[in-house]
């Protein structure tokens, strides 16, 4: 290894922002909204306000961080460099979040080869079982859960998928417009992204609802209740962030912020935004489907 | 070699620099940062030593004399919590902020606020771990997380609220740690300096770009798992629950994909920055690089899929046993590739003894037997007979007090004239040292002992026949935790002041982070130098 060194020439300026309090006001929101939670589930009822002013305090600083962000990058702070660090941290960011998903989506692929096989093979096993009834098959809500009608593929989830998908089509023809700096196309290609985003959210809701009132799908309808709305709830609650994000994104086109060469904040939820759609392609093929 | 140091611009005007207590919580320079970190981390080292001691004050005879065994379930639950994530984790970050910037030719890391954030999520996930006991004396609840560490449904389902409190604070750690782990890969990828290659990278920030891939493939799963545990607990789900189709040993799987690969994020800076010392004092360049690098690759890949020996006993099919088995014991073959390079290293060089090469040295014999003892552990047969023994207590703390502790403080002791600018007492360091290998090895060798005649762990009483052993052993935790002091003064007093340290403090110290000053100037590289 060498690392012998001579005088190099000045590469560039890397932009080191100034000291800032953001960060510091963001952990004490995130540990009010912690603190809170568990007051809230445990019976304390000043919880709530804990998490409430938790939440507040997080959404003061989203504005404030976010908005020192845009105007730093307005007022032409990042260039190349600071651009590539960007993407290569978003890329990262997105990574983590395939492998949060990925604890859920290896729960649901135990439970369906291992560990309901495994219930329903105990007398053959072991010539014992406690629960002789039960049959493993899937959909089910183990030995001792209630009774449930499982969500079927081919009503509003296909349809949501083929939102989804449409949405991921629209957030690229917008992309391509702003490479081609045609800003009209740019701003309708974002609007149907969020309308199509909203619509899937909205649907997402009304399924819920159904589920709880009429299938006796609920959260304790054993391990394919479990499996099913925290895979769909996360999913949603990434579909709203998302959501929100292109929102930020539709506005700051409306006032004329980024260029064809500049523009990783959209590059950036766009790519969010795929990893969305990915997800719930394979949400849709585990979950609902197969 | 040339001097690059004297050419630094004078600072922009208007850089904003508040002092204080401000200074520490706007800060944006991965000094500053890296310094909390390491504050921080000495700070709840002890927090997590004192746990301890009270544990091994209460193992020193039989009979139950100064706890409730709730009490001491808590205890060593959180010692390992605190120690784990806000001792020794911190301190990884804390050396890859302080030198990462250094050694590659770097201003400052890639996302500096980013970076505060980092480092200011530690405290409160700190307080939300330690918070449940001082509730307990006000009489809310029933103190903290009473499981150990590992959460191990269904125990942790029925748990009090301490546990909802720890999944709170893994939440938070792991958030921070991510949140590192990011802001490191970024900035190895795109702030290295003009000419510095990959295979240029010193060893000590290739250990750490293993490990920030380690912690952004398996925290978001322990995220995921406590995240069950939660809903389990609190919302009705029945992930872990056999009654409803689910599986308290999924709870294991998913910990220990997250858990085992910890292992080694732990000791991957360790081992990065273990050939840096080495090369340093024995005054010959470091031996095997690509071999170090490609080992560091391998055993990152092996880690994420040997998880199951920690739960053996739990019950699995015969294939599954016997492949966790042989790939687990394949992790030796990289490990021993780093070993012979760290002794290869050392080999007729022309070695000198200063405080950290002592820790070095210490390191790779006591690691050793950590590795050695794994080996025995990793054995399926034998695992039947020492699983849930002191055995394996002893076999960790080797792993991660010999090999993750001593390694950061050679690392400290390395350091320290690099960061404070001054030379710490090396008498004093030297008496550290040797009571600290002395002392540690009094309180677990024994424990090696126990374990083999048959003494549970997590147990607050024992079988009269273990009465010498755990004596002889909590004599030798006491002094252990009190030569640590010796190292807390040394660490201040080195800040305080001292004999002035050379940019190049050690003679033999080869690297970019040697080229500055000490302490290096405010934005390490303001005008990055070009690698030949």
């Amino acid at each position: 290894m060498n690392t012998s060194t001579v005088q190099g020439a000045p590469r560039q300026h890397y932009f080191v922002p100034q000291p800032s309090l953001y960060p510091v006001i963001l952990s004490g929101g995130m540990f009010l909204l912690a603190l809170g939670f568990i007051q809230s589930i445990n019976g304390f009822l000043l919880g709530r306000w804990v998490m409430l002013g938790g939440f507040a305090v997080i959404l003061y600083v989203l504005f404030g961080w976010f908005g020192k962000v845009i105007s730093e990058s307005q007022s032409g702070a990042y260039r190349d460099w600071e651009d590539l660090s960007f993407r290569y941290g978003m890329i990262w960011f997105i990574a983590t979040e395939v492998m949060f998903f990925a604890a859920f989506f290896g729960a649901l692929f135990y439970v369906r080869t291992i560990s309901v096989p495994t219930l329903g093979g105990l007398e053959a096993a072991h010539g014992t079982t406690l629960w002789p009834d039960f049959s493993a098959t899937w959909p089910t809500s183990g030995p001792k859960g209630p009774t449930f009608t499982p969500m079927g593929a081919w009503g509003i989830p296909a349809l949501n998928t083929a939102l989804l998908l449409s949405s991921g089509a629209t957030v690229t023809w917008a992309h391509w417009a702003l490479l081609r700096d045609k800003r009209t196309q740019l701003n309708l290609g974002l609007t149907a992204t969020i309308l199509l985003g909203t619509t899937f959210l909205g649907f997402q809701a009304w399924e819920y609802h159904h589920a709880y009132s009429e299938l006796g799908l609920t959260m304790g309808a054993g391990v394919y209740g479990a499996t099913f709305f925290m895979l769909t709830g996360f999913h949603g609650f990434h579909v709203t962030l998302g959501t929100i994000m292109l929102l930020v994104i539709l506005l700051r086109c409306l006032s004329g912020h980024f260029t064809a060469e500049r523009h990783f904040a959209f590059e950036g939820v766009a790519w969010y935004w795929h990893f969305v759609d990915v997800v719930w392609l394979i949400l849709f093929v585990f979950v609902y489907w197969l | 070699m040339s001097s690059v140091t004297t050419t630094h611009p004078a600072e922009p005007h208007g850089e904003y620099h508040p002092g204080g207590l401000l200074r520490w919580l706007t800060t944006t320079n991965h000094k500053d940062i890296g310094t909390m970190y390491m504050t921080f981390s000495l700070i709840m080292f002890f927090v997590g030593g004192i746990m301890i001691l009270a544990v091994r004050a209460e193992l020193f005879q039989p009979g139950l004399q100064l706890m409730k065994p709730e009490f001491f379930n808590q205890l060593i639950g959180v010692h390992a919590l605190v120690m784990i994530f806000a001792a020794l984790m911190p301190a990884a970050t804390g050396f890859a902020n302080w030198m990462i910037p250094l050694m590659i030719g770097a201003p400052d890391m890639a996302l500096p606020r980013l970076n505060n954030w980092g480092f200011w999520l530690l405290p409160p996930a700190a307080i939300l771990l330690t918070l449940p006991f001082s509730l307990a004396l006000l009489g809310f609840g029933d103190g903290a997380i009473a499981t150990g560490w590992t959460f191990y449904a269904p125990l942790s389902v029925q748990g009090g609220w301490g546990v909802d409190f720890a999944i709170l604070a893994v939440h938070i750690l792991g958030i921070s740690s991510i949140m590192g782990s990011i802001n490191i890969i970024v900035t190895i990828f795109n702030m290295r300096a003009p000419g510095m290659t990959m295979m240029k990278l010193p060893l000590f920030a290739w250990g750490w770009l293993i490990t920030a891939f380690l912690l952004i493939a398996t925290l978001p799963v322990l995220a995921g798992a406590v995240t069950m545990l939660l809903t389990d607990r609190h919302f009705g789900t029945h992930f872990f629950d056999a009654a409803g189709g689910g599986d308290p040993i999924l709870f294991q799987h998913l910990f220990w994909f997250f858990g085992h690969p910890e292992v080694y994020i732990l000791l991957l800076p360790v081992w990065g920055l273990m050939p840096h010392v080495l090369s340093t004092f024995s005054r010959k360049p470091i031996y095997g690089y690509k071999a170090q690098v490609y080992s560091f690759i391998a055993i990152g890949v092996l880690s994420v899929v040997v998880w199951a020996h920690h739960f053996f006993t739990a019950g699995m099919p015969v294939p599954a046993l016997i492949y966790f088995m042989f790939s687990t014991m394949a992790i030796s073959l990289p490990l021993a590739v780093l070993f012979f390079c760290w002794i290869a290293t050392m080999w007729k060089g022309a070695m000198s003894f200063e405080t950290p090469m002592l820790f070095a040295v210490g390191f790779i014999v006591l690691f050793g037997i950590a590795g050695l003892t794994g080996l025995i552990l990793a054995d399926v047969a034998a695992d039947a007979q020492y699983h849930h023994s002191y055995f394996v207590v002893a076999h960790f703390h080797y792993a991660l007090f010999a090999g993750g502790i001593m390694g950061v403080m050679t690392g400290v002791y390395y350091w320290l004239p690099k960061w404070t600018g001054h030379m710490y007492n090396e008498t004093l360091g030297k008496l550290h040292f040797w009571l600290t290998v002395i002392s540690f090895n009094l309180t677990f060798i024994p424990q090696f002992f126990l374990g083999l005649a048959g003494m549970p762990r997590r147990i607050p009483d024992y079988a009269l026949q273990f009465a010498e052993f755990n004596a002889i052993s909590t004599v030798g935790a006491f002094i252990l935790g009190v030569s640590q002091l010796l190292f807390a003064w040394n660490v201040w007093a080195c800040v305080r002041g001292g004999k002035k340290a050379a940019g190049r403090s050690w003679e033999g110290a080869e690297g970019l982070e040697w080229e500055l000053p000490s302490p290096p100037p405010h934005h390490s590289w303001e005008v990055q130098p070009q690698i030949k």
